[in-house]
C-alpha cells in the first residue's frame, strides 16, 4: 500500500442553522480546503462525501443532492455512511482510493444540515430502531445514549460530577476555535444543575444540532511533498461494527472501538498506545462518551478515563490532550462534518498550526475517532508528521 | 446576529439553573483560510417570519414484513409468552429471535421459552419524548436481560409501577401484560416491566 498524507484542510463555521444550503456549505469547506493546500479542482481524481442520514434534509439520497458542492462534477464519487462514525470513515474511504494506487489525489468532504427537520431532528433518529421490537416503544437517541451512560456509571463507580468535567473542558477549548458553536465557561455546578433531559443525561452533558461542513486533501507520497512541506501522514486506519442486537451487549464498553483502534495502531506501527499518541480527538457527543471512547481507544485501563478528565490529564496542556480542539461539545455536532473536524484539528496540531489551540510539546503523532450507527461503528484514523 | 444567539434560546431550562453565556472568539481567523463564517439565522428570524418555510408532507406507509422469527415471536408475545431462540453451535441463548446466528452464521432452530421477567441491566429517566418534546411525567425505559438467556442478553422495555428513584441497576423486574384480549402479537403487549 502506498503512503498517503493530508495535504488541506478547511472547515464552515459551525451553527445551530446556517442559511447557506447544503451544496453552498460542502462547496465552502471543499474551496477553504482547495485554498489552504494551495491546489484547484482539477488538481483533484476523486472525491468522497461523507453525511449522516438523509432523514435530517428530506433529501433522498443526499449524497447525488450534495455532489456538486464537493467537487464531484465528472468526477468518479463516493458517498460513504456509517451514522455517526462517517466522519472518520469519509477520510478512510479517501486513504484506501489512493494507497491502492488508484488516484494520487482526493477531496473528502462531510456535510450535514439539521437544522431543516422540524420539529427537531431528534425525531428523525426514531427510524434508526427496528421497526418492529423497539420503535412501538417510541425510543429516542438520548435513551440509548443515557442507558449506556447508566451502564458505564454502574459498572465503574463513576459519578456525573467526575464526568462533567468533559464537557467542562471541551467548551473551554472551544473559546479558541474560530468555528465554534458552543464555546463557553462553565462549572460541573453548571453541568450538574443544567435540565434533566434523560437521566442520567442533563443539557450541558450534551453536543447541540448542527449545520456545517468539512474538508481534508489527501495525496500520494509523490503528490504530497509536491504539494506542501508539511503533509501530515495517515498512519494507521481501523474500523468495525458490533451487532445491532444492541440490547445482546454489555454497553459497558466498546469493543468495536478497541477493534478498530487495533486495527489502526497495528497498521501504524504503535505498541503503546499510552505513549506513542500524543493528542486524542475522540468522539464526544456527550461528555461520557469521550471517556468511553479513550477506554475503547486503549488510552487508559477500563474505568480509568474519569480520573484522567478529573485530574487535567487530558487538559489541553495535560500530558494527554484530549479534544483540543473542543470536540462536539463545544465547536458543535454536524454530525459527519464533527467527525472530520477531528481530523482537521490533528492535521493544524501536528503542523503546528492550531494557533491559540496548540497543544505543547510539538506533538507528533495523534489519533481520531467516531462512532455511530446503532451505537456499533468504532472508525479510527493515527496520524503523524513522519 | 450569530448563532449563538438561538444557541442560547433553545438551551433555555425549564427546570434549574440557567446556561452560561457562549463566549463568542474574537480576533482574526488563522492566517490562511481555513474557516468560513457562515450566515447564522436567529430563533428571532423564524418568529419574526423572516424564514420563508416549504412544509412538506411526505405520505410514507409501510407493510413491514415480521419475518420468520420475530413472527414467531409475535405470536408468542400474544399468547403471552415470552420466546428466544438458542445457537446449539456458539451455546447462546439470546432475545429477541433471529433466524440466524450472526457470530457462526448457521441458522437458528431451537426456540426456548423464556421467563417473563429479568434483571434491569440499564435504565434511564426520560424527560424527552421521542420528537423532542418534554414531559412533565418522565417515560423509564430500561434494557432488561431475559430470564433464561445468556448473560446480558436483554430487551429494550419500559418500567413502571416504581418511583423512579427507586430504580436500581440489578433489580428484579416482571413482565405487566395487556390483557389476552387486547393482545396483537406487539412488543406493547408487554405493557411495562414492574419491580418483582
Ligand atoms: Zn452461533
Amino acid at each position: 500500500m502506498r503512503k498517503v498524507a493530508v495535504v488541506g484542510a478547511g472547515l464552515t463555521k459551525f451553527m445551530r442553522r446556517a442559511q447557506e444550503t447544503g451544496k453552498e456549505l460542502s462547496f465552502e469547506a471543499a474551496r477553504a480546503a482547495l485554498d489552504n493546500a494551495g491546489m484547484q479542482l482539477k488538481d483533484i481524481d476523486c472525491v468522497v462525501m461523507g453525511t449522516a442520514p438523509d432523514a435530517f434534509d428530506g433529501v433522498h439520497m443526499k449524497g447525488e443532492y450534495l455532489s456538486d458542492g464537493s467537487g464531484a462534477w465528472g468526477r468518479p464519487y463516493l458517498r460513504g455512511y456509517v451514522g455517526g462514525g462517517t466522519g472518520v470513515f469519509a477520510p478512510i474511504q479517501g486513504w484506501y482510493h489512493i494507497a491502492s494506487g488508484m488516484f494520487d489525489t482526493c477531496l473528502v468532504v462531510c456535510e450535514e444540515k439539521m437544522s431543516g427537520c422540524k420539529p427537531h431532528p431528534q425525531g428523525a433518529f426514531l427510524t434508526i430502531f427496528d421497526h418492529t421490537t423497539e420503535r412501538p416503544l417510541y425510543p429516542n437517541l438520548l435513551w440509548i445514549f443515557a442507558l449506556e451512560m447508566n451502564r458505564y456509571m454502574t459498572t465503574h463507580g463513576i459519578t456525573k460530577r467526575e464526568i462533567a468535567h468533559v464537557a467542562v473542558k471541551n467548551k473551554k477549548n472551544a473559546m479558541d476555535h474560530p468555528s465554534a458553536q458552543l464555546p463557553m465557561e462553565i462549572t460541573v455546578e453548571d453541568v450538574m444543575n443544567s435540565e434533566v433531559m434523560a437521566w442520567p443525561v442533563n443539557r450541558l452533558d450534551v453536543s447541540p444540532t448542527s449545520d456545517g461542513a468539512a474538508a481534508v486533501i489527501l495525496a500520494s507520497e509523490e503528490k504530497a511533498k509536491k504539494i506542501t512541506d508539511k503533509p501530515i501522514w495517515i498512519q494507521g486506519v481501523g474500523w468495525n461494527l458490533d451487532t445491532s442486537y444492541w440490547t445482546n451487549r454489555d454497553l459497558y464498553y466498546p469493543e468495536y472501538v478497541e477493534r478498530a483502534a487495533r486495527m489502526a495502531y497495528k497498521m501504524a506501527g504503535v505498541k503503546e498506545p499510552r505513549k506513542e499518541i500524543h493528542i486524542a480527538e475522540p468522539y464526544d457527543p456527550f461528555d461520557y462518551k469521550e471517556l468511553h471512547h479513550m477506554e475503547g481507544l486503549l488510552l487508559c485501563g477500563k474505568g480509568e478515563a474519569a480520573r484522567l478528565a478529573v485530574d487535567g490529564v487530558t487538559a489541553r496542556d495535560g500530558d494527554l490532550p484530549v479534544c483540543p480542539s473542543g470536540g462536539l461539545l463545544g465547536v458543535g455536532n454536524p454530525i459527519a462534518a464533527a467527525g472530520l473536524m477531528k481530523i482537521s484539528e490533528l492535521f493544524w496540531q501536528l503542523r503546528g498550526e492550531a494557533g491559540k489551540r496548540q497543544v505543547p510539546g510539538q506533538p507528533k503523532r495523534g489519533v481520531a475517532q467516531a462512532w455511530g450507527d446503532l451505537m456499533q461503528v468504532g472508525t479510527v484514523v493515527v496520524m503523524g508528521v513522519d | 446576529m450569530n448563532g449563538l444567539e438561538t444557541t442560547r434560546k433553545e438551551t433555555k431550562l425549564k427546570k434549574k439553573g440557567s446556561v452560561p453565556q457562549a463566549n463568542v472568539p474574537s480576533g482574526p481567523l488563522l492566517k490562511r483560510k481555513m474557516a468560513f463564517e457562515g450566515t447564522p439565522l436567529s430563533g428571532k428570524d423564524f418568529e419574526q417570519g423572516k424564514v420563508l418555510f416549504t412544509t412538506y408532507k411526505p405520505k410514507l406507509a409501510y407493510a413491514w414484513d415480521t419475518g420468520r422469527a420475530i413472527g414467531r415471536y409475535l405470536q408468542g408475545l400474544k399468547e403471552g409468552r415470552l420466546l428466544g431462540v438458542r445457537c446449539r453451535h456458539c451455546d447462546r441463548t439470546v432475545i429477541p429471535p433471529r433466524a440466524f446466528c450472526e457470530r457462526c452464521f448457521r441458522p437458528i432452530e431451537e426456540w426456548v421459552q423464556l421467563q417473563d421477567r429479568g434483571v434491569i441491566n440499564t435504565f434511564s429517566i426520560s424527560y424527552v419524548r421521542w420528537d423532542a418534546v418534554r414531559l412533565e411525567k418522565p417515560t423509564l425505559p430500561a434494557v432488561i436481560d431475559i430470564e433464561g438467556t445468556s448473560p446480558r442478553v436483554g430487551i429494550l422495555h419500559l418500567l413502571g409501577e416504581v418511583d423512579p428513584k427507586q430504580i436500581k441497576v440489578g433489580m428484579k423486574v416482571k413482565a405487566v401484560w395487556k390483557a389476552a384480549s387486547e393482545r396483537i402479537g406487539a412488543i406493547t403487549d408487554i405493557q411495562y416491566f414492574k419491580p418483582e
